[in-house]
């Protein structure tokens, strides 16, 4: 006689479809434009990019479109040590919030062609985009940010942001 | 990254969710998926006589854990049955099938399973089904195939 | 108990697919018109909690996603259930009972379209011996289907009935999704989907969103001409092992209802979540209503159905008559779990 059972596999699969709602639509369509486009809050006045449709503090539609330069300024990083399956790049790498010039929210990307180590809050970056033929409608379009030969960003102007 | 594709001007994309969980049974449903394991049906006891199928951690009257176990026969009645002609991925069969809440013999409560049978005709209230087992089983509901009539 | 009642209500029309608008597009409409009829200024509402499943949209923390409807700044009192919102109501309506807050905004959305809700629904299941199998929603209601019609109280054409009713009843709905006159002896003509239930005998899929908004005492009298009044709010559970239950009845939904004061008095209405036909009949006489008794005048979920959504729609179409002046005293009711496993009910009243 064998040892008891003491576990079971019990794997769970799900499959959907999804529609991308409208300003995620209006945004990716952009992206496959090479294009990065934010929504505006009518109220507020802010800028979110990717944008939702909606301001997350006014709880207000957005629909007021503005571009937005691939140039950006990192607010905050980390350091990835770990390695991860879905990921080519092999740690330790940086991972960043990215404030784009003109954006009010940052977003996550990671900053690559230079030493891990020299990443810097304030430090400047521009968007890495495929190839042209290689576009779709989809945010990778932008593989990665690089440094960008500017002087660092004051703190004040992205303390608001952290 | 995915990215999405067109469809009638509309923006799509796939998604899959997928969890490999494993996951750890306790004392009680070890001594059920040990029993499947085996080739048998394993019941626990009641507060109240019963034996129930699968068997439960805790008595359902009195909260206790249960701790007398017995087993029960492999074969029962058919007490509700469902005929499914359009199986989803999921389903044990992608062929026509029917679902059953089967009182084994000996127990006191149903134990849901399939039942395979090739047209819902033969499939009544009170049929008699057998399990069907597996030649390889790990201890799982799946050591039990699905029930047949016999 | 503190005088607690609905006194705005808003929903989407429901719809079998949304391709336009996601989940945030869906709900901020609603939420937006609910606050906006409650004469309550956002910022003072007390209590914000959600009723929804994640798994209906396939990602973890959908509902936190969500509060982009809201505008949750300055950050707000807020809660969640992974449950229908009518559960959500029953939070909200514990906080005001603690005298705490004077006001709570209720929602809950759902596109159910995006996957498949009957097999969303499978992880509601015993996860070691029934969710492994692959049973969806509508095989396990069939098993209870067939157990209710072989007990003889009930037949094919009383489930048949129930559709036609619902699909006349939801002609008079504009945010319903099925309507119309059905023949019963047409809808029993039709082949069986999960025998014994027809494809109409099952709810439809659908995408939406409710919301509605709930204050105590003086606050609801100020704001409300017709607050509709929650003179009693209950849940109970049975056991998740089916095998256990009695599967053609519904205790827990008689016990709700006599905690909640349904047992005595009578309604003009009631509003049953029920997703399938046979669980109409089964509610029914878990309730013991009386005839003449108009039972779901929207239509109930088989005229629309965005899971988790519904429940909380049966008891704001029940206010809504109060607050309208249509109706005096109405049962609502709200399910949650495989075959009627919980069940919820709540007794509204006007002035």
């Amino acid at each position: 006689m064998s040892e008891p059972v003491t576990s079971i596999k019990t794997p769970i699969r799900l499959e959907y479809s999804y529609t991308a709602g409208r300003a995620s639509t209006r945004f990716l369509r952009g992206m496959s434009e090479g294009r990065i486009l934010g929504q505006r809050c009518p109220l507020c006045r802010k800028v979110y990019v990717p944008p939702r449709g909606s301001c997350p503090r006014c709880g207000v539609a957005t629909q007021e479109e503005v571009e937005i330069s691939g140039k950006g300024t990192v607010t905050t990083f980390c350091i990835v040590r770990i390695p991860s399956e879905n990921l080519s790049v092999k740690p330790p790498y940086a991972a960043a919030h990215i404030l784009l010039d003109g954006a009010d929210i940052p977003f996550f990307a990671l900053i690559l062609e230079c030493p891990f180590d020299q990443v810097r809050m304030g430090m400047r970056v521009e968007a890495v985009w495929a190839p042209r033929e290689e576009w779709t409608a989809s945010f990778g379009n932008i593989r990665h940010f690089r440094p960008l030969a500017e002087p660092d960003a004051p703190f004040d102007s992205f303390k608001e942001h952290l | 990254m995915a990215s999405a594709t067109q469809s009638q001007g509309r923006l799509t994309a796939p998604h899959i969710l997928e969890y490999p969980y494993r996951r750890s049974v306790g004392p009680v449903l070890s001594r059920f998926f040990t029993g499947l394991r085996d080739g048998e049906i394993v019941a626990g006891r009641s507060s109240d006589g019963r034996l129930l199928v699968p068997p439960p951690e805790y008595d359902p009257a009195t909260g206790e854990p249960l701790t007398e176990f017995a087993r029960v026969a492999d074969a029962g009645s058919v007490l509700s049955w469902t005929w499914i002609t359009a199986p989803k991925r999921a389903h044990p069969f992608q062929r026509p099938f029917a679902w059953a809440l089967v009182k084994l013999d000996g127990a006191d409560s149903a134990l849901l399973h399939a039942i395979d049978v090739e047209s819902d005709s033969r499939l009544r209230t009170g049929l008699r089904v057998r399990a069907r087992w597996r030649r390889e089983r790990v201890g799982d509901i799946h050591d039990i195939e699905c029930f047949e009539p016999f | 108990m503190r005088e607690v009642a609905v006194v705005s209500f808003a929903q989407a029309k429901a719809k079998r697919r949304e391709l336009d608008a996601n989940e945030v597009e869906i709900l901020m409409p609603v939420v937006q018109e609910a606050v906006a009829r409650s004469g309550i200024p956002k910022r003072e509402i007390g209590f914000t909690v959600s009723g929804s499943c994640d798994y209906v949209a396939g990602q973890p923390f959908a509902f936190v996603s969500a509060l982009d409807a809201v505008g949750a700044w300055p950050p707000i009192s807020e809660s969640h259930v992974e449950m229908d919102g009518a559960f959500a109501l029953y939070e909200a309506w514990v906080k005001l009972q603690t005298g705490e807050i004077d006001s709570a905004l209720v929602y809950s959305f759902g596109k159910s379209s995006m996957g498949d809700p009957a097999a969303v629904l499978n992880l509601q299941l015993d996860p070691y011996t029934l969710a492994p199998l692959g049973i969806d929603a509508v095989s396990l209601a069939a098993l209870q289907a067939r157990l209710l019609l072989d007990s003889g109280r009930y037949t094919e054409k009383d489930m048949a009935e129930v559709v036609a009713r619902s699909r006349r009843s939801a002609k008079s709905n504009p945010n319903a999704q099925l309507r119309g006159d059905v023949d019963p002896a047409t809808l029993l003509a039709e082949p069986y989907y999960a025998s014994p239930l027809r494809k109409h005998d099952c709810s439809p899929v659908s995408d939406g969103a409710t919301a509605l908004v709930i204050a105590a005492g003086d606050l609801a009298r100020k704001v409300a001409k017709r607050p509709a009044w929650i003179r009693g709010i209950d849940h109970r559970i049975e056991s998740h092992d089916l095998g256990l239950r009695d599967l053609t009845r519904s205790p827990s939904t008689a016990l709700a209802a006599e905690r909640a004061g349904a047992r005595s008095g009578r309604f003009d209405l009631a509003e049953l979540h029920a997703p399938f036909s046979h669980q109409e009949l089964i509610l029914c006489e878990a309730l013991g209503l009386a005839d003449g008794v108009k039972i779901n005048p929207s239509g109930g979920a088989l005229a629309a159905n965005a899971l988790m959504v519904a429940g909380l729609t049966r008891i704001g179409e029940a206010a809504r008559r109060i607050l309208d002046g249509e109706a005096k005293r109405a049962l609502a009711h709200a399910t949650s779990g495989p075959c009627l496993q919980q069940n919820l009910v709540c007794v509204l009243e006007g002035n």
